[in-house]
């Protein structure tokens, strides 16, 4: 099965952080993403712009509306996400448990619609 | 046969043949129907002939036969079906040839499936319900308090979860075997708590959930032998349970611990979660949670009387119990443990540190336990505010009836 790891952080406490936390954090990305791409698991991954730059997109009676920033406001923010080949939830749940942002933020873990 | 015979056969061997078609069919709907189908099959044959000597066995047997007649049918499988079917014949072969062993590795894997942390603790019990006691949808709103359809939508999305998110169908591995384990005690536990003094409602206990709660921990220590703490939660329910008969009056009022008629009190559940415990304690490891509690149990289903109680071993079993699994609902406990061994004002104060840390803010039994040791101080006034707190705190009718009756003596004095 395929499972969408989607990480969740808060902006504000990541704007506190100074840089040598932050260049650990990456360092812990960097590892982490390797041992996922080595074990078979990793199929795409990205992080995300801050929701500061997102813009939201509804068409209405067939009129695009734009809004600026996300579709909701909430207190943690999707930060970037893993989408990984995993054999059952156990193991993903395992997988996203590791994502160093999991001890800070939270990931949500979606398994991907198949379309038959 | 008689259909009543037939009906407990069912109650019986629903669980074990559900998880059996579950695995063989590898989907949990299509399982749970042939085995609906199965049943019909068997009430109507059953009673006209001879029982089969294996009715799980036969029960599997027809809802596999079912299942494959099933696929055969979806043309929607067209390009898929042969195997499947295949698939499908071979693990039955199989099946024969697991025994008893290979039957409860399947209970086992629809316990962990039920009871998975990806849903809800009340989703994890309503599931239990359902598949393994095997008690109907109906019954399972009940228990919850919500309508039938209300509870049928809850039980379909948790078995779409199941198949959409790919929660495994199998019993997880030794890393994380003991965390897992323990999701699983603490939902039979939540189910028997629930018999045992209800939430809200006209009745103090629910016998049937308790019931329900003792076959489930009686089933996880058949097939998992040897671990402490489903002994210890085993135990604990067994002996709360045996007092069943003494913790109500005929007119539903509850009756306290120190008022109960002792003989009341069922001697050989008694007996049964007496060595239960003391096999739990002999297990090698650390002190575990529920033996400890079911230790405290023992004490008093040993004690000849309220006074005569081993307070001074329950304060210290507390003590035990709150370094291995800290709580302000343990503390209290406790106190009122220490109630009886160094009196009621020292109780007082713990009680009333408990509360200043905020630690049993909403907790509905604290005004209850205040209340009564104020009452014992003989600080009356005190006391009939705290029984007042606690009657607005419970939803539970008998409870306040409790309350009413100790303000009506405070008013005599």
């Amino acid at each position: 099965m395929q499972y969408l790891l989607m990480i969740y952080r808060s902006e504000a406490e990541l704007g506190k952080m100074d840089p040598a936390a932050r260049q650990k954090m990456s360092a812990e990305y960097g590892t982490f993403t390797q041992s996922i791409i080595q074990s078979g698991n990793f199929k795409a991954g990205d992080g995300l712009q801050p929701s500061t730059t997102a813009t939201t997109v509804r068409v209405r009676d067939g009129k695009i509306l734009t809004t600026d920033g996300p579709f909701a406001e909430t207190r943690e923010q999707l930060g970037g996400y893993y989408l990984i080949e995993a054999k059952d939830l156990d193991t993903a749940i395992g997988i996203a448990a590791r994502i160093p942002g999991a001890r800070e933020g939270s990931i949500e873990v979606r398994p991907i619609m198949i379309y038959k | 046969m008689t259909p009543g015979e037939i009906d407990t056969i069912f109650r019986d061997e629903a669980g074990r043949a559900l998880a059996t078609l579950i695995r063989l069919v590898g989907d949990f709907d299509l399982a749970e129907d042939v085995l609906q189908e199965a049943f019909a099959v068997a009430l109507e044959r059953w009673p006209a002939a001879e029982t089969p000597s294996n009715p799980r066995a036969w029960l599997v047997n027809v809802g596999r036969n079912k299942a494959i007649d099933r696929i055969r049918r979806q043309i929607a499988f067209r390009v898929k079906q042969e195997e499947l079917t295949r698939e499908l014949q071979l693990g039955a072969a199989g099946a024969e040839d697991d025994g008893e062993a290979g039957l409860d590795d399947d209970m086992l894997r629809l316990i962990f499936t039920c009871c998975h942390p990806a849903f809800a603790p009340e989703v994890q019990v309503a599931l239990t319900l359902r598949t393994i006691c095997g008690l109907t949808t109906a019954q399972v709103a009940r228990a919850f308090l919500v309508t039938e359809e209300a509870m049928g939508q809850r039980l379909v999305r948790a078995k779409q979860k199941i198949r959409l998110a790919g929660i495994p169908y199998e019993v997880p591995d030794r890393d994380a075997l003991a965390p897992r384990l323990n999701g699983v005690l603490a939902v039979v536990y939540l189910v028997f708590t629930e018999g045992y003094v209800a939430t809200s409602g006209a009745e103090l206990m629910r016998p049937d959930l308790a019931r329900e709660a003792i076959r489930l921990g009686r089933l996880l220590d058949a097939l998992m032998p040897q671990r402490r703490e489903v002994k210890g939660l085993l135990a604990l329910m067994l002996l709360h349970d045996a007092r069943r008969a003494g913790r109500a009056s005929a007119g539903g009022d509850i009756v306290l611990l120190e008022e109960q008629d002792r003989t009341l009190w069922d001697k050989s559940q008694i007996a049964e979660g007496l060595s239960l415990v003391e096999e739990a304690l002999r297990l090698p490891g650390r002190p575990e949670a529920y033996a400890v509690q079911a230790a405290i149990a023992a004490l008093h289903a040993r004690a000849p009387n309220y006074e005569d109680t081993d307070w001074k071993q329950i304060a210290g079993l507390y003590e035990v119990l709150l370094r291995i699994s800290p709580s302000s609902v343990i503390e209290l406990n406790h106190a009122a443990a220490i109630s009886m061994v160094d009196g009621p004002a020292r109780a007082l104060d713990l009680t009333d540190a408990i509360s200043a840390r905020g630690g049993l803010d909403g907790y509905e039994l604290l005004p209850a336990v205040r209340a009564d040791l104020l009452r014992r101080l003989g600080r009356h006034q005190a006391a009939r505010e705290a029984y007042l707190a606690a009657t607005a705190a419970t939803q539970l009718e008998p409870l306040r009836r409790l309350y009413a009756r100790r303000l009506a003596e405070l008013d005599r004095r």
